[in-house]
């Protein structure tokens, strides 16, 4: 066998070998949640999206070489009052009708230790995109690896809320997205 | 000072912090059920989610003044009915006054504490003044909130139908029966 063979033999065997880090990794969106929370005037109140999806691609080994793209269905918010979320698809609000989906994509992802990490990428929700970064902790157990964390937004940013609603004093600024993803094949971290 | 129609005995007067609650109270209440009659007839605005809130607060602040009231009342007791005034009265009319006052301040701390709970079973807890959060001491839930409901608008009506039977009486003391008996419930009158 020439030393080129070998080598090109020694490659192959090598990817065959190597874990196929990012076949399988789906989300479990039963055990899964992405809430928020907002205050009006000065009461707090909880939201979440019933529908999101991820596609994970998280290499344990190689965590800086991983991938995260997170959408969610904004049609599907719900803060518990038929009244307020017959409002949410508005125009004012989210305007579901132009922009169905919000979404993140990661730019970034770096290992903190401890199962922590923090993911840099791009926010877009109804035509305005920013950049963030949100500190992840992913804890095992079992087959399954639980993703949590909270980032914190500025509603206007992402003009949610408009006209008179862009009184803060009435509905705040800051809102809370707090979410936890529950997440299949992912290695041992 | 004193008219002819007025009585040679002047009716003993209320303390002046009883008489300070009552209007102030007074006030609040009529803001109040205004507020709350008005309010729910707006459609999804920030001027809806002000005026709830406002409401809210007041009520809370109704409840609290009332406390306080009800334990000035108990430690102060009112002045009883002129001798003259009582044998004249008619005992419906007798039982009247005293049943319509006491329906009052039953209803004085029902109406603001079915309305708490309301808003904290419909999942809005409320947040005094935007800044002190108050505690649910009932369950968030959509079908205790339906319940609720209703009995904070009952209440609240026949709180204001009390008010102006209340109202009324006091005027008919004042302008029919010319016996003074309003005055009891207003600064001394000087000289």
């Amino acid at each position: 066998m020439t030393l080129r063979t070998l080598v090109s033999s020694i490659a192959l065997a090598g990817a065959a070998l190597s874990p196929a880090a990012f076949a399988q990794q789906k989300l479990v969106p039963a055990q899964s949640s992405v809430g928020f929370t907002i205050k009006q005037m000065g009461v707090p109140l909880q939201g979440q999206f019933k529908q999101f999806d991820a596609q994970v691609q998280f290499d344990t080994a190689k965590p800086e070489t991983s991938k995260i793209q997170f959408t969610v269905a904004t049609g599907s918010a719900t803060m518990g009052s038929k009244e307020t979320d017959a409002e949410m698809p508005k125009a004012t609000w989210f305007n579901v009708a132009s922009f169905p989906q919000a979404r993140f994509e990661s730019t970034a992802v770096k290992a903190l230790g401890g199962g922590k990490y923090q993911v840099d990428g791009k926010l877009s929700i109804k035509g305005q995109s920013q950049n963030v970064s949100v500190p992840v902790t992913l804890t095992q157990t079992g087959a399954t690896t639980m993703a949590a964390g909270t980032l914190p937004i500025k509603r206007l940013t992402f003009k949610i809320g408009e006209g008179e609603w862009t009184d803060t004093s009435m509905v705040a600024d800051d809102v809370q997205i707090t979410f936890k993803l529950a997440l299949t094949g992912v290695g041992k971290i | 000072m004193s008219s002819k129609s007025i009585t040679t005995h002047a009716p003993a007067r209320y303390t002046a912090t009883a008489k300070l609650l009552h209007w102030i109270l007074a006030l609040a209440l009529i803001a109040a059920i205004g507020m709350g009659l008005y309010m729910v007839s707006l459609s999804f605005s920030p001027q809806r989610l002000k005026l709830y809130n406002w409401h809210k607060w007041l009520g809370v602040s109704i409840l609290a003044l009332s406390l306080l009231r009800l334990g000035w009342r108990l430690a102060n007791k009112p002045p009883a009915l002129p001798a003259a005034m009582q044998a004249r009265m008619p005992a419906w009319q007798h039982k009247a006054h005293h049943g319509t006052h006491h329906a009052l301040y039953a209803l004085f701390f029902l109406v603001p504490l079915l309305g708490w709970a309301y808003s904290s079973a419909a999942g809005f807890p409320i947040v005094f003044l935007g800044l002190v959060p108050l505690p649910d001491w009932v369950p968030v839930s959509p079908a205790l909130a339906e319940t609720i409901k209703p009995l904070h608008q009952w209440s609240a009506y026949a709180l204001a139908g009390l008010i102006v039977l209340h109202i009324a009486a006091a005027l008919k003391h004042q302008l029919i029966d010319r016996d003074g008996l309003l005055l009891r419930m207003l600064p001394e009158r000087r000289g």
